[in-house]
């Protein structure tokens, strides 16, 4: 009997611990336009608080190879994301930004374990997914998510500048 | 005239304080390329006229000999690519440092008269020569004391407020919203203070630019509070001119021979006089 308690308590324990590993999978499908001028759109990936604030970038799609300023020249088109945590940030940053994404659906798992997911504490937040294109136009699409429990997916879509942004905590 | 009794004079003039300024619509502005860049490898490049309609030069270009840059550590930058137009100045600010920069012309000036062994005396320059050429309680002393600013922001990377820290002399904006952290839609705070105190019930004025393509001008009216505090909401995104001013007493205007003209009697000053004004382009972002 004794032993048992004792099991059961540490089952309890494991349950509750912070990042049980959970991850955030998140879809963001660019569109496929039909311009006589594209450019692959830049790209933020970031977590909203309730209070609108920034509770951390998950991912920055730009162009770090351009010989204009390696790229940096255009992050704060992203207005949004750029006023409340770009521009907090030194480019390249290790582990969040990349390259531009060609149209398509862009699949990707955020892992609880790393980066801005980390030390995010369970509670509601909104997934925004902003996008910035050059001769283009500008677009954010916000997705609510439970972290850090696993749920449906929720799906948001964009109007111009990007289709479907799916998001699921898995 | 010490502080205190022009501070009273402002005060006494609410009547003087209600009137516009000017009689004409000539607006001064200087506009950034961008008011929020990105990147070590930052420029901006800067409108500077003198118009009646926002922002398009139609009168005639600014003066760029009072124009500094002052970068985010204090020091000041040089004006890059300098050039004047019939109707418009242009110039370049590298953005060598991240944080906010202040782009900017001010300008003090006293107009004095006094009698010296029965002649009258006039003096007409800034403060610091003031001081040094009037002699200190001379005799009938009247003095008209006038205070300008004209300014602009540019934030590159994260802002800094540095470059917002008072002079104490003539209006000035302290930030409680940054100056290029304004979302439309969105309320924003600014405080105003008149040679270093609050600037408490100071009539300020936002007016859209873009008005070429407008009916109505669209001014916005708003007016501080005890502490100089004023919070207005910009409806749309997009430049909006800033402008507040107090005066009273004498406006000193007429009065000095112009350069070359033939001698007119020298005369005294009719009474003390007091105006400042300041002036800011702003931008309202897209939320």
């Amino acid at each position: 009997m004794k032993r048992s308690l004792s099991l059961l308590t540490f089952a309890g324990a494991a349950v509750g611990a912070p990042a049980m590993a959970a991850d955030l999978n998140v879809t963001v499908e660019i569109p496929r336009l039909s311009v006589a001028e594209y450019h692959k759109p830049y790209v933020a990936i970031w977590i909203e608080n309730p209070d609108a604030t920034a509770a951390g970038t998950l991912a920055v799609w730009y162009d770090p190879d351009s010989k204009e300023d390696h790229g940096t020249k255009w992050l704060k088109d992203m207005r949004q994301w750029w006023r409340k945590a770009g521009r907090e940030m030194k480019f390249p940053a290790d582990g969040v930004s990349g390259a531009t994404r060609a149209p398509g659906p862009q699949k990707m798992v955020f892992s609880g374990a790393k980066g801005a997911l980390k030390n995010l504490k369970p509670g509601q937040y909104t997934l925004v997914v902003e996008a910035a294109r050059e001769v283009g136009g500008h677009e954010a699409v916000r997705v609510p998510f439970t972290w850090d429990k696993p749920g449906k997916p929720a799906t948001a879509r964009g109007s111009a500048e990007l289709g479907a942004v799916t998001v699921s905590v898995k | 005239m010490t502080l205190k009794t022009r501070l009273f004079a402002v005060a006494a003039a609410g009547l003087a304080l209600a009137l516009p300024l000017s009689a004409s619509a000539h607006r001064a502005w200087m506009v950034p390329s961008f008011t929020v860049l990105s990147g070590d490898a930052s420029w901006v490049t800067v409108d500077a006229a003198i118009s009646n309609e926002l922002f398009y030069p139609d009168h005639r270009a600014m003066r760029l000999d009072g124009v500094s840059a002052l970068a985010p550590d204090g020091s000041t930058q040089k004006l890059q690519n300098t050039a004047t137009g019939q109707y418009r100045s242009v110039f370049d600010v590298q953005l060598n440092q991240a944080g906010t920069w202040k782009i900017f012309s001010a300008s003090h000036t006293v107009q004095a008269s006094w009698t010296e062994n029965g002649e009258i005396k006039r003096f007409r320059g800034s403060p610091e020569d003031f001081a040094k050429q009037v002699p200190a309680g001379a005799a009938d002393l009247k003095t008209i004391r006038g205070s300008n600013r004209n300014e602009t922001f540019v934030t590159r990377d994260k802002p800094s407020t540095d470059v917002f820290k008072p002079t104490g002399m003539g209006l000035e904006l302290v930030p409680v919203t940054h100056p290029t952290d304004i979302v439309a839609t969105e309320p924003a705070t600014f405080r105003f203070l008149l040679d270093g105190k609050p600037a408490a019930d100071l009539d300020v004025t936002l007016v859209p630019g873009g008005a070429r393509w407008r009916a109505t001008p669209g001014d916005i009216k708003v007016k501080t509070g005890p502490d100089g505090a004023v919070k207005f909401t910009l409806p749309d995104a997009g430049l909006y001119w800033l402008n507040a001013s107090v005066r009273s007493g004498e406006t000193g205007r007429g009065g000095m021979a112009a350069p070359g003209a033939a001698p007119a009697p020298v005369t005294a000053l009719a009474g003390n006089g007091f105006s400042a004004s300041y002036t800011a382009v702003i931008e309202a972002q897209r939320p």
